[in-house]
């Protein structure tokens, strides 16, 4: 048992750290650094464009999608190598953001599923980030339950082979800076839900896309609503078999699962350095019994999770694949996050309403931080789908009973009022 | 990176979980639980002659000599198995308070006899309900002779010598006390897990021998407890596995409303709930074992880590664990309330849970501070 790199990852550290030592934008790293929830801190540059700066000049050097394969513009690097790429990478890393549904998701999907030329004209910009990508899966009748959606896929009535898509996508982050897109549809809703969907590709700006920004619950906007009026897709840019789509979506979202980065942020460090300068009644909060005994739980989950994600890459550098149980990272940190937001709210007493990050403590830190965690609680995977994953996954208990599961999809009633 | 235990780790862990399925299954914990035999013996023998009462122990000394990760597997399989055995005051305390502070010829004396089983050692630290502190130690030695009592002493009743902590003046010095001395009374007493034996045992003017030097009782007890925190959060993380999955076993099998009650969302989210506070405890006890094992400046932080999650997560599977199991979890025919009372019969061992919390926070204050 031990941290140490083996002489090969440390050989391979060294690269990459020197690598960035010479090339990395070191004059946006105090805002990387001090940049809070949902957004960057680069005082006013446009954050894509700084985005796809950095991501082709790591392209460049090869230092780009590490584990795709060469050919497709990346290093064909052990995922182990990516692990450390990513913590010597560290803050630079957040501008990476806009890339990581193209990069985690819709690569691996279009490399599994995407015809060569397809493959070999897509992938190098989408890794270079010279092309952003986005993935439109969510819909306002499917959320958790995904194969409840309805955008429908049909065969053009001209003959040319191709599919006319209408339709309504929500969730879907970075539409509005996408070049493409990743697609679920509806191609047969007469069998049941499962088997009548169809994957495809899709240009970002064909005619018909419509993208609308949806204002979220803290104010900012981060997803949008995207709407298809007739929108043509060429068969060539379908990704599977039509009736697949299921499966390939499946794909996609394990991939999801196999970006394991550094572990994703519980607000504990901010927590611990606000409680080490404020008081409560009984004097400092860090020595404040009632105080201690909630750090002391926060802290546990937050080094539990680092640890966890530690024997998870011990795991990936034996060669093993991440499974399910990766699923407890996000179900830990969202709750706790949100848990820590409103102590640290408390702690503040009256002032704790301030959000102006001018005035708040942590620079506003804890009240973005309460109002973003709600979110976190439900993208990517609800709290509630994880521990039926977990549950049923990793567990081995009884899948949940479905009852419009043999039900072909268009009999399944819509309404709870019926 | 490898934050996993060796295949030869692994292997030893196999052989101690095979070896206690055959020889612990839970008839001989309610043996003890409901007999008059305070601990079952023919186990402690045999554990033994397995070598596991002697891992850590130097070869010189009759022990094994192997480091604290083998130890960390072998208290695991301890507690899935609710081992009715003194290992946790033996080796987990008494051989530790002698590797740290004994002279050759304490070690010589105790050490061997310690690995082959000959003799149980334990630690006698509480005197009343309470967080022991400084003051609370009244118990007092002068001249080599201890007066005073001490309470819920683990394995009081069966062990043949105590680590003994008392008053010396104004400070806290540790002593050696044969209990089969003259002047030393124990009391069985009852307590919410029979299955291990607690005492109270009273010093009349008992003769005593000084380990380590006079006053440094209160740093060797931190630094052993350090030890013993992330080998006992071990002897948890083994128990909330094991009650997880008794849990989700039942869960799978019990029929309610025509369908298994594993499938219902209440009783799933609540088993995943287990799960994530299991894996979190394991988590942290594997950065506890590798701090332990190396020696690392990171241990007390590590020890405290460990202890608090490992101690959350066995009460939380425990309870949980009884709770799935509806009202035959209740019963005394069901093994829940086995693990239940260990659970519960751990998180005071060492030092309560809140104490362990108020641990941690100090240590990571004083890091911040430091840095």
């Amino acid at each position: 048992m031990n941290f140490d790199d083996t002489p090969q990852e440390a050989a391979f550290r060294a690269e990459v750290r020197a690598w960035i030592d010479a090339n990395a934008p070191t004059h946006l790293l105090e805002g990387l650094r001090s940049s809070g929830f949902g957004g960057l801190n680069l005082e006013g540059a446009d954050p894509i464009t700084l985005s796809k700066n950095w991501q082709k000049k790591k392209a460049e050097a090869g230092w780009a999608c590490l584990h795709w394969p060469k050919e497709y513009g990346g290093r064909g690097a052990t995922p182990i190598e990516r692990v450390i790429w990513g913590q010597e990478e560290g803050p630079y890393g957040a501008l990476g953001g806009v890339f990581i549904i193209g990069h985690g998701m819709c690569g691996p999907t279009m490399m599994a599923f995407a015809a060569e030329e397809h493959k070999r004209r897509y992938l190098p910009p989408l890794a270079a980030g010279e092309e952003i990508w986005c993935q439109l899966f969510s819909e306002p009748a499917g959320g958790s339950d995904l194969a409840g959606l309805r955008t429908r896929a049909e065969p053009a009535s001209d003959g040319s082979g191709d599919w006319i898509i209408n339709g309504q996508k929500i969730w879907t982050s970075g539409a509005h800076y996408s070049d493409y897109g990743i697609l679920i549809t509806r191609t047969d809703p007469t069998v049941p839900k499962h088997k009548g969907m169809t994957m495809f590709f899709l240009d970002m700006h064909s005619p018909g896309i419509e993208i609308r920004p949806i204002k979220q619950a803290n104010g900012q906007s981060g997803f949008n609503e995207v709407y298809f009026t007739d929108v043509r897709i060429p068969d060539g840019q379908r990704l599977g078999a039509v009736g697949d789509g299921w499966k390939v979506s499946l794909t996609t979202l394990m991939n999801e699962r196999l970006s394991i980065g550094s572990g994703m942020s519980t607000g504990f460090p901010e927590l611990f350095d606000l409680c080490c300068r404020i008081e409560t009644q009984n004097g400092l909060a860090v020595d404040d019994p009632a105080v201690r005994s909630k750090l002391a739980t926060w802290a546990v989950r937050t080094t539990g999770l680092k640890y966890t994600g530690f024997r998870a890459l011990s795991a990936l550098s034996r060669g093993e694949i991440p499974g399910p149980e990766n699923s407890i990272g996000k179900l830990v940190a969202g709750p706790t996050m949100q848990e820590i937001a409103m102590f640290a709210e408390d702690l503040q007493g009256q002032a704790g309403v301030i959000s102006d990050p001018d005035i708040a403590a942590a620079n506003g830190r804890f009240q973005a931080m309460l109002m973003r965690s709600p979110a976190t609680r439900v993208e990517g995977g609800t709290d509630e789908i994880l521990r039926n994953i977990i549950a049923e996954r990793v567990l081995g208990l009884p899948a949940d009973i479905r009852v419009d599961k043999d039900v072909p999809f268009n009999m399944i009633p819509t309404s709870g009022r019926a | 990176m490898n934050f996993e235990f060796s295949d030869e780790q692994k292997q030893m862990a196999t052989q101690a979980r095979r070896y206690l399925a055959d020889k612990c299954p839970s008839t001989a914990v309610r043996a003890i639980l409901e007999g008059p035999e305070p601990y079952d013996k023919a186990l402690w023998k045999g554990l033994a002659e397995m070598g596991f009462l002697g891992v850590v122990i130097p070869e010189e000394y009759g022990g094994l000599g192997l480091g604290y990760l083998e130890l960390c597997v072998i208290a695991e399989e301890l507690g899935r198995a609710l081992a009715p055995v003194p290992f946790s005051s033996s080796v987990m305390l008494a051989t530790e308070f002698l590797l740290a502070a004994g002279s050759d010829a304490q070690k010589r004396a105790w050490l061997p006899r310690l690995a082959s089983g000959d003799a149980i050692g334990t630690f006698a630290y509480a005197e009343k309900a309470g967080a022991v502190t400084p003051k609370t130690i009244q118990l007092s030695a002068a001249n080599n002779r201890l007066n005073g009592a001490k309470t819920a002493v683990p394995d009081g009743d069966i062990a043949d010598f105590a680590v003994v902590a008392a008053r010396t003046g104004t400070s806290i010095s540790l002593y050696l006390v044969d209990l089969s001395a003259a002047g030393v009374t124990r009391t069985t007493l009852d307590t919410i897990d029979p299955s291990r034996s607690h005492a109270r045992i009273d010093f009349a003017d008992a003769a005593a021998e000084p380990l380590g030097a006079p006053g440094e009782g209160l740093r060797l007890i931190s630094e052993v407890f350090d030890r013993a925190a992330v080998l006992t959060a071990f002897e948890q993380i083994g128990g909330a596995d094991r009650t997880l999955e008794m849990a989700r076993d039942y869960a799978l099998e019990r029929m309610a409303f025509g369908r298994p009650i594993g499938s219902f969302q209440a009783i799933k989210h609540m088993l995943a709930d287990m799960y994530v506070s299991a894996t979190l405890a394991r988590s942290n006890g594997c950065y506890g074992a590798w701090a332990l094992s190396t020696g690392a400046a990171e241990l007390p932080e590590a020890a405290a880590t460990a202890r608090v999650s490992a101690t959350q997560a066995f009460q939380h599977c425990a309870k949980n664990n009884i709770q799935v199991h509806g009202g035959m979890g209740f019963t005394w025919a069901f093994d829940c309330h086995l693990f239940y009372r260990r659970s519960n019969l751990l998180s005071v061992n060492l030092g309560s849970l809140s104490q362990w919390e108020d641990t941690l926070i100090q240590r990571l204050r004083a890091r911040n501070t430091a840095a």
